[in-house]
């Protein structure tokens, strides 16, 4: 109970701080801009990580359809900046100016109805929102009204993503097909390629990490939070006592769509185009190990996982190409034989311990006077 | 969309486009009757299977090649030794997979998703480095080629209804196996109650090995029969897996025979669709079709009812 009297407990704070500290300035100091914007691509997977961690880690829900709605996110802001990339100037070479090009490509000589609302970027952040949140309301209630958990949800949340890449890759005149939307240019006429675009871009980005971290952190907080953990324990217990199981389990599920959403969002700005290839299973089940690796109930832990994974699939993959899948696949084996509790659990169980001794033994050295005052909160130097 | 076919064109299509669906069920049976197996007996999500059935698939190739060059007098019939190969190779792979990884999260069992997936991603790779990222196809002996012609319109290939043959041999095997040995009666005693099972003597461990085994090695059967309608690739294991769950949990987890039908009614759907739209259109709506129904009867076509 006192831990939840305050916002963050201690070793939260330092979390937070650290965190911060090299999010916001150690590592745009250190890395040149190409390095940052892989780093902003990296942590378009950190919202993706944060999700995961309120739906599996908290609720017990595995999703191995985060792809769905990392895509969903991606490509409804990739149409807004496509529609803007395609104006009738930029494209008059085509046979019918003013529609992207990959529909001129397909012979299709109209707009599309559902493209047309994409030309206005409030409609495009609502939907960013709305679609992959009300899709996985959908979904959510389908399943969860009927008590479908489990390995069932899993599967059947993969199945939804095969569907989707199936129908992006199928629907070429509509989406761009496998080749996806490239080519974006322009955010309300401000050019995105450039250098100082790609680091404003940055620290928007890192500020919204900042701000879906600390929605996490208030929703594992509150009640909410503590149902959560009690259904994934004992579900039945749960509903015995008079709680909606299924209600919780679709809110935490949409939070978790709606963050890997504003993750896709994110994607398509920085990177500057959006493909079925990070829709499908691989990239879904991906995005659960960053999730993994970072520890399953840690929120902290999950961005770092995210940046660490893609750091070394990055590094790896440049340097051996062919040792990446092994080491990918050893790290899922290893992360769930050895490590259920990543690098989260680590540091708790290693580091955490050791520093919690080193400062008590600090404390004892410098009298009993001191220790009162320490011992009441006092927030890490 | 008919308008353009008259009545015997059309029933000529209709049998043509049903036996291509009925190749495609072969291949859905035998890759789901292993995984079947394994979920549904032991609740265990297998995400490597596809990969097993690889190995079985690879298997067949490299017996094929020896006997090209070694025995061409009996190559006609080497596919039934490649075939028992691939199973022994795959079963063999299968216990010592579990054996190594799966025993220690029987309660976990998302973990064990995660973990088999890490495994499918080390043995892509392992197959990639062995045996070269190009697909391989082997020979088929010369038995094996050509068509069977029915009517004038309608013709069916021999190495189709070899493999339908082929499938339905290995599901009559497996519901013997299962449903009247004995072995198969501890496995289903298990299953019920592991507890129980374990007083009365059964060995669940000994069990469960040879259960993930036998589900392994009918895998590398499915892979040794999926080289006689297509060419194999370190990936072509993943292709398949997704549309191998929905199959298992379509039909519903625990039952052979829910299983079958539902392998039916998926490819039927599927390859009598294709015919009217685009493939990808064609998968889109069955794999719609199948979540819409999973959603309205989570618990499949065919469910056992267990008390918990």
């Amino acid at each position: 109970m006192i831990i939840n009297s305050r916002f963050f407990n201690r070793s939260e704070l330092i979390g937070f701080v650290a965190l911060g500290l090299v999010l916001f300035v150690i590592l745009p100091l250190s890395l040149d801009v190409f390095r940052l914007n892989l780093v902003a691509k990296y942590l378009t997977y950190a919202f993706v990580a944060i999700g995961l961690v309120l739906c599996w880690g908290y609720g017990g829900i595995l999703s191995l359809g985060q792809g769905v709605f990392f895509g969903l996110g991606g490509y409804c802001m990739a149409m807004f900046l496509k529609l803007e990339a395609s104006s009738v100037e930029n494209t008059k070479i085509q046979s019918t100016p003013g529609i992207p090009d990959f529909m001129d490509w397909n012979q299709i000589t109209a707009l599309p109805l559902f493209w047309q609302p994409f030309h206005s970027l409030t409609f495009t952040v609502l939907a960013i929102i709305l679609v992959p949140g009300l899709f996985a309301l959908i979904i959510g209630t389908a399943m969860f009204k009927r008590r479908v958990g489990g390995t069932y949800f899993a599967i059947i949340t993969q199945a939804v993503a095969a569907i989707l890449t199936i129908l992006i890759v199928g629907q070429q005149g509509y989406t761009g097909g496998i080749n996806g939307m490239t080519d974006l240019r322009t955010l309300k006429g401000w050019d995105i390629r450039p250098d100082h675009a790609k680091v404003v871009l940055y620290f928007f980005e890192v500020f919204l990490l900042f701000g879906c971290i600390l929605i996490a952190q208030f929703i594992r907080l509150t009640k909410l939070g503590r149902i959560l953990v009690a259904m994934r324990e004992q579900e039945d217990r749960v509903r015995f006592s008079g709680y909606s199981v299924a209600n919780f389990k679709i809110f935490a599920f949409c939070m978790a769509a709606i963050f890997a959403a504003i993750g896709g969002a994110m994607f398509a700005l920085n990177v500057g185009f959006m493909s079925p290839s990070f829709v499908g299973i691989v990239p879904s089940i991906e995005m659960v190990i960053y999730t993994a690796v970072g520890g399953r109930t840690s929120i902290f832990g999950a961005v770092w996982g995210a940046l660490l994974v893609n750091f070394a699939k990055t590094g790896l993959s440049e340097s051996f190409p062919q040792l990446w899948l092994f080491g990918l696949g050893a790290l899922f084996i290893a992360v769930v034989l050895a490590f259920p509790n990543g690098l989260s659990g680590i540091w708790a169980d290693h580091v955490q311990s050791r520093i919690d001794r080193l400062v008590s033994s600090i404390k004892k050295k410098s009298g009993d006077w001191t220790s009162n005052s320490v011992a009441d909160g006092a927030p890490a130097e | 969309m008919f308008g353009d076919y008259s009545i015997g064109d059309l029933g000529s299509i209709f049998v043509m486009q049903g036996f291509a669906g009925l190749i495609l069920f072969s291949v859905y049976v035998l890759m789901a009757l292993g995984l079947a197996i394994i979920f549904g007996q032991m609740g265990v999500i297998n995400m490597a299977h596809g990969e097993f059935m690889i190995l079985g698939a690879y298997v067949t190739w490299m017996t094929s090649n020896l006997f090209q060059s070694y025995l061409p007098g009996l190559f006609s019939g080497y596919f039934f030794l490649a075939m028992m190969l691939a199973f022994l190779a795959s079963g063999a792979l299968g216990m010592l997979v579990e054996w190594g990884l799966i025993r220690h999260l029987y309660k976990r069992p998302l973990d064990t998703l995660l973990a088999t997936w890490g495994l499918s991603l080390i043995l892509q790779q392992a197959y990639r480095s062995v045996f070269g990222a190009r697909e391989v196809g082997v020979e088929l002996p010369q038995w094996m080629l050509g068509s069977l012609k029915v009517t004038d319109s309608i013709e069916v290939p021999i190495n189709g209804i070899f493999v339908m043959g082929l499938t339905v041999s290995i599901t009559c095997a497996v519901a013997y196996v299962i449903y009247k040995s004995r072995w198969g009666r501890q496995v289903r005693a298990v299953v019920q109650n592991r507890i129980m099972a374990g007083a009365v003597g059964i060995n669940t461990e000994k069990v469960d090995r040879y259960t993930y085994g036998l589900g392994c090695g009918i895998a590398g059967i499915a892979g040794s029969a999926f080289t006689m309608i297509g060419s194999t690739g370190p990936t072509s294991g993943q292709l398949y897996i997704v549309d191998t769950f929905l199959v298992v949990v379509f039909g519903g987890a625990a039952s052979l025979l829910g299983t079958i039908a539902s392998a039916f009614s998926i490819s039927q759907t599927q390859s009598t669709l294709e015919f009217f739209m685009s493939g990808s259109m064609a998968k889109v709506l069955t794999l719609l079709a199948v979540v819409g129904i999973l959603m309205l009867r989570p618990q499949g076509l065919f469910s056992l009812k267990v008390r918990k």
